[in-house]
């Protein structure tokens, strides 16, 4: 039995640690495509400051982690996916058979229509190789502006204020984080970055950027100004990582399409993470590019790919942010239908929102608060009916974790 | 064998002796705003609740983490946040779906339970023996299990 | 360490909150808490002060253990003029507010002058702020406490507020934290309410360090131990709670019964810690749901009980149909043996609405039950009462009156004058059962010699939680006295009440002293504070802080004449039971207590006295 793992970022990593334990014969071959040994690209931010270097990306921190597991770890591209004989095609020359196939090539950056986008000084955030990039830029006092405030624009937010740059966010959209947070919250979350000495300009869009005569970027905005920058980071979304399955056979809507097993439309062939489209817990089918659906996913796909069925009960959308000190975490179903409830604090950045259907929570949003959040995953996820809780949660909805307690133990 | 957490809320006075002991032993400061065990008071129905990880076999924290600062101690069965590792980015936080792994803004690292290397000091301080540290085959979570299960007919309050 | 080494300054005049460093000085002489918050407000206020005139201060304030893991030790204190007596108050409570002060990072918050509208005081960690309070004015200490946490969204947050019964001026008006927690005695409450102060929420999460940390972790240990292997401390307390005394107190010929007419109450079992327990006909529950503990206590004396649902008090009051602190005993006391009504659910609910409106159980029940004996004979009428049949022994005169008095109106509002004031407003001032304007808590001193004493010479007004001796005269603790001599009770008020002193300035509970000597207590201060608090100097802490009470009153126009017992204690027998045909004997061990403190005949603490005690 040889499987193979496409994609070295968590879901892969975490596929091929969970096969090891499924199947403890197996040969297990886990292909990576950038230069280094698998990382993650969460701990990024982390690295932009100087808390960590090389090492402290890294998914696994004990050396030989792979061997001593039995999982090859090989640097390549896969080009091409042959269904019909088991096989993928290299980017280096050679060929590679498989007996099951893992996709979890995981996403990329957009590139937005931006003329100048291909000049010197500007960059994605989104492999070590770019984080490298930036630091190089990204000095005391230099221009910098962020193209961009979604999740990945946001996380690296801090890393860039920390390294003491001026800093301009422009978002095409109404407010931050729109993909994450409401209007009040992602509202509040720019009116902190004010506060904080960013520059953030939302509905407004990056038009051109240029040379100047001073070797730095001119950046020309909608609304008329030109900003002046050493860098410009782009980090404008992503989209899964699907091209090179192109006449391969496999279903690909917004990513691969997977079954609750995390098998595609093709036998002996699944996909994880970042690139799938798996079933979610409202009963859709969803991509959820963050790190617990990866994590999930890996876990699951590995026991599936070993012949131990597992179902997989459908990824929530989660996301924590922490924008210079504020933390901010979303849930589910946070746009809400019709039966929500929210509390708000506006000047010391405090803010929930439970959204519910019945007597069950469905989705969630919160501003700076870092106890319990997690319970929120707890009681989306279960569908514990709160009863009598419901009304004091609309009372109060700071009472999360007193209503998680109760529904069970009281 | 392996030993666990067993809470019985039946017998928690409410005391807040376990988070004293817990922040004083991993904090070495009595602040139980920064305890891992946390008691919750449901003041209208005269209850309260001892809450901390039940060291769950799916560690969803252990698993979220994405650089491997969470490990499992094959001695205690506790899943342990390495300071070192743990870069602050919260996924775990989220991940958690029991609330009982939180980031702490002034280290800017995550904490949890991680018994004490086997000798909790939050069961050591219960005055009541609403907290023990008992066999496995017993454990907190089934034991609030089966009393939860129970519970409604003692509690004429609201329950 | 221990200490915060910080307080904050809240001008309510000019809406101002200021930080300042703790007098350490006074600190190594006063403890804190009780002890130090006197020496702050002596130091800062005219005795002569009209309590309710915003020149008298109000202070709320922890001890160096508070925040410990000292057993009991989460303790407050309010320390100012008391609205009810004129002399010093100071008012201790459990919960968790007191922990929370600490965790923000402040020994005391003093509050001075007053505001020109109602406000709150918001402190979170070392920042503080003055709110509006427009939305919480007019409502309960229940209402206002879920109110506060709601709109800051933390349900964490400690709240200590007054009722409608201290905006208007209730003369025995509490500060309710914790929702059954509170700072009963002396009308602190009608102090924060005459200084347009709703309400105080506090977060902290700074934490508590002490001096030598594995020091007192060690006489910490070896202290819960000692509580939890005495038989009141580790057995009676816990499972009946203070209730434990009723049918104790009734059998000792010590339970006043119907303002103090008799010292024996045929009802007392049926409001006893065992009616509590006792299944009720509706639903086969008893009252009392479980115990309850205050920060880090490891007694858990706390009752918590439910009204029966089929109650007249609550039958179309859901709202009513929770869980909630009580019944303990001086409150069973109050509201029940001195009334003399023995309906258990009627003093549960009773007592709900003392801590739900912000009164004091003890002064309410006992100024009731002196209102039912100027009813009784005749002195008053239903004319005075709004229509209330105030006779003795009727259930729904005192819970028809709790809710007037909670909201201070009708007859209600009268009630609120406290007995002294409204028994001298209808020409009858010797049916007051009080000292110094406070009325007396549940044990008779015809039948216990000593509280006699104790209550006459307690800085507060009559008072049980200043020198309890009840536990020597009928419980054996230290040792047994007799409860019916004189003997020997001068040095033993003097020795518990200047260990009462230490116990309320260290941060712990005073119920701790059933089963701690000061050779348990002293360690532990020791352990967490800076300087020398062995046994010795810590009773000597608790001399001078008695010393500094009484000079406050003297100065404040108290005079040797008000410790003094009414006289129906001193004249009228007792009618039954062991202490049948005594009066209590003040008139002997008075001078025999002046004497033991060193007080000149007047009852002025002589100039060596001064100089011994380092005043």
């Amino acid at each position: 039995m040889t499987y193979v793992v496409v994609g070295a970022g968590p879901s892969g990593v975490i596929a091929a640690e969970s096969l090891r334990k499924s199947d403890p014969e197996g040969e297990i071959i886990l292909i990576g495509d950038e230069p280094e040994p698998p990382y993650s690209r969460m701990a990024i931010p982390y690295f932009l400051v100087g808390n960590i270097e090389d090492h402290g990306t890294h998914l696994r921190k004990t050396k030989d982690h792979y061997e001593a597991l039995g999982i090859t770890y090989v640097q390549d591209r896969v080009s091409r996916v042959s269904p019909a004989d088991h096989s993928l095609t290299l980017a280096s020359g050679g060929t590679q058979s498989y007996s099951k196939l893992l996709i979890a090539t995981g996403a990329s950056p957009i590139k937005p229509p931006i003329e100048g986008l291909g000049l010197p000084g500007v960059h994605h955030c989104w492999t070590l190789e770019d984080a490298r990039n930036i630091i190089e830029l990204a000095h005391d006092g230099a221009h910098v502006v962020l193209v961009g405030a979604g999740f990945i624009g946001c996380i690296i937010l801090e890393s860039l204020v920390k390294r003491g740059v001026n800093l301009t966010v422009v978002e095409a959209d109404d407010r931050m984080v729109p993909r994450m947070m409401n209007q009040k919250a992602g509202g509040m979350i720019k009116q902190w970055c004010l506060e904080k000495g960013v520059n953030v300009e939302t509905s407004t869009r990056v038009t051109k950027l240029e040379k100047n005569a001073k070797g730095t970027l001119n950046v020309d905005l909608d609304n008329g100004t030109q900003l002046p920058a050493h860098l410009v980071v782009i980090a404008a979304g992503v989209k899964s990582n699907t091209d090179f399955l192109e006449g391969s056979g496999i279903e690909v809507k917004e990513g691969i399409v997977v079954d609750k097993y995390l098998k595609t439309s093709v036998e002996d062939v699944y996909a994880a993470g970042d690139c799938a489209q798996g079933p979610d817990i409202a009963g859709g089918w969803s991509v959820h590019a963050i790190q617990p659906t990866c994590a999930d996913h890996g876990q699951i796909v590995g026991k599936n790919m070993a012949g131990i069925k597992t179902p997989y009960k459908g990824s929530l959308v989660m996301n924590v942010l922490d924008t210079v000190g504020l933390i901010s975490v979303s849930y589910g179903a946070w746009e809400g239908k019709g039966d929500g409830v929210e509390v708000l604090d506006e000047k010391n950045y405090r803010y929930m929102r439970l959204e519910f259907e019945g007597d069950k929570l469905i989705g969630a949003l919160s501003l700076g608060r870092t106890e319990h959040v997690g319970v929120l995953r707890g009681l989306i996820q279960t569908g514990v009916a709160l009863g009598q809780w419901k009304d004091k949660l609309k009372e109060d909805p700071q009472l999360i974790m007193e209503a998680y307690v109760a529904t069970k133990y009281v | 064998m392996q030993k666990s957490l067993s809470i019985d809320p039946a017998k928690c006075t409410g005391c807040l002796q376990c988070e004293l002991a817990c922040s004083y032993d991993n904090e070495g400061v009595f602040n139980p705003s920064k305890s891992r065990i946390k008691v919750f008071n449901f003041h209208d129905q005269g209850r309260f609740v001892p809450y901390t990880c039940t060291q769950c076999d799916e560690a969803w924290c252990l698993h979220a983490c994405p650089v491997d600062a969470i490990s499992l101690d094959a001695s205690t069965g506790a899943k342990i946040v390495s300071d070192q590792l743990c870069v602050g980015c919260k996924v775990c936080t989220i991940a958690c779906p029991f609330g009982t792994i939180n980031y702490n803004q002034s280290t800017g690292k995550v904490i949890k339970c991680d018994l004490c290397e086997g000798d909790p000091e939050c069961a050591k301080a219960c005055p009541t023996d609403a907290i023990t540290f008992v066999d496995a085959n017993w454990t907190g979570l089934e034991k609030m299990r089966a009393w939860a299960a129970k519970t409604d007919s003692s509690v004429q309050a609201g329950a | 360490m221990a200490w915060a080494r910080k307080i904050l300054r809240v001008n309510l005049t000019k809406g101002t909150c200021a930080d300042e460093a703790l007098n350490m000085d006074w600190a190594q002489k006063y403890l804190g808490q009780r002890g130090l918050a006197t020496k702050y407000l002596t130091e800062e206020i005219d005795p002569k002060v009209d309590p309710l005139s915003p020149d008298n201060k109000m202070i709320m304030a922890t001890g160096p253990l508070t925040g410990t893991c000292a057993s009991t030790a989460g303790r407050y204190s309010v320390i100012t003029k008391g609205a009810l007596t004129g002399a010093i108050a100071c008012s201790n409570s459990g919960g968790f507010f007191g922990n929370e002060m600490k965790n923000a990072g402040y020994d005391m918050i003093i509050f001075e002058g007053k505001s020109p509208s109602p406000v709150y005081l918001f402190v979170q960690d070392g920042s503080a702020q003055l709110l509006d309070a427009a939305d919480y004015w007019g409502q309960s200490c229940w209402t206002t406490e879920e109110g506060i946490k709601e709109k800051h969204g933390d349900p964490l947050l400690r709240v200590a507020s007054i009722g409608v019964s201290g905006e208007k001026g209730v003369k025995f008006a509490c500060i309710v934290n914790d929702m059954d927690r509170a700072a009963g005695r002396s009308g602190v409450g009608t102090v924060m309410g005459s200084k347009n102060l709703k309400a105080v929420a506090i977060r902290g999460t700074l934490g508590v360090k002490v001096d030598d940390a594995s020091r007192f972790v060690d006489a910490v240990a070896a202290g819960k131990s000692v509580l939890a292997e005495n038989a009141v401390t580790g057995q009676g307390l816990p499972a009946f709670g203070t209730q434990v005394l009723m049918n104790v107190i009734n059998e000792s010929g010590a339970l006043p019964t119907r303002n103090h007419l008799d010292a024996q109450f045929d009802g007392a079992n049926n409001i006893s810690a065992e009616a509590m327990a006792e299944p009720r006909a509706s639903d086969g529950k008893p009252n009392l749901l479980t115990n309850a503990a205050c920060f880090g206590c490891t007694i858990a004396c706390g009752r918590v009980s439910t009204v029966e649902r089929t109650h007249y008090t609550v039958k179309d009051r859901p709202e009513y149909h929770v869980a909630s602190g009580g019944l303990e005993y001086e409150a069973a006391w109050a509201l029940g043996a001195a009334t003399g009504i023995d309906d258990l659910n009627a003093l549960t609910f009773a007592n709900f609405i003392c801590n739900e409106q912000g009164l004091d159980p003890i002064s309410f029940g006992a100024t009731v039950g002196a209102a039912m004996e100027l009813f009784e004979d005749g002195t008053i009428t239903t004319k005075e009462t709004g229509g209330i049949e105030l006779k003795f022994g009727s259930a729904e005169a005192l819970t028809t009156l709790v809710e007037l008095c909670g909201k201070g109106e009708g007859f209600g509002a009268e009630i609120g004058l406290g007995s002294k004031l409204l028994c001298e407003k209808y020409g009858r001032p010797e049916l007051s059962m009080s000292v110094k304007g406070q009325e007396f808590p549940a044990y008779d001193s015809r039948g216990i010699q000593g509280m006699g004493l104790a209550y006459a010479t307690s800085n507060r007004g009559a008072c049980h939680l200043r020198g309890y001796t009840v536990a020597s005269e009928i419980l054996g603790i230290p040792e047994k006295t007799d409860p019916l001599v004189t003997d020997g009770k001068a040095g033993l008020v003097k020795a518990f009440q200047d260990a009462t002193a230490v116990v309320d300035s260290a941060g712990i509970c005073v119920f701790t002293t059933f089963a701690w000597s000061m050779d348990d207590i002293a360690p532990q201060i020791d352990a967490a504070c800076e300087g020398d608090w062995s046994v010795e100097n810590c009773m000597a802490a608790g001399e001078r802080i008695w010393n500094l009470e009484r000079k406050f009153n003297l100065d404040a126009g108290f005079v040797g004449k008000d410790d003094n017992l009414p006289a129906r204690l001193l004249k009228d027998a007792a009618k039954t039971g062991p202490a049948k045909g005594k009066t209590n004997g003040l008139d002997i061990m008075l001078p025999e207590y002046y004497a033991a403190r060193g007080w000149t005949v007047e009852g002025i603490p002589s100039n060596e006295t001064l100089d011994r005690v380092a005043l």
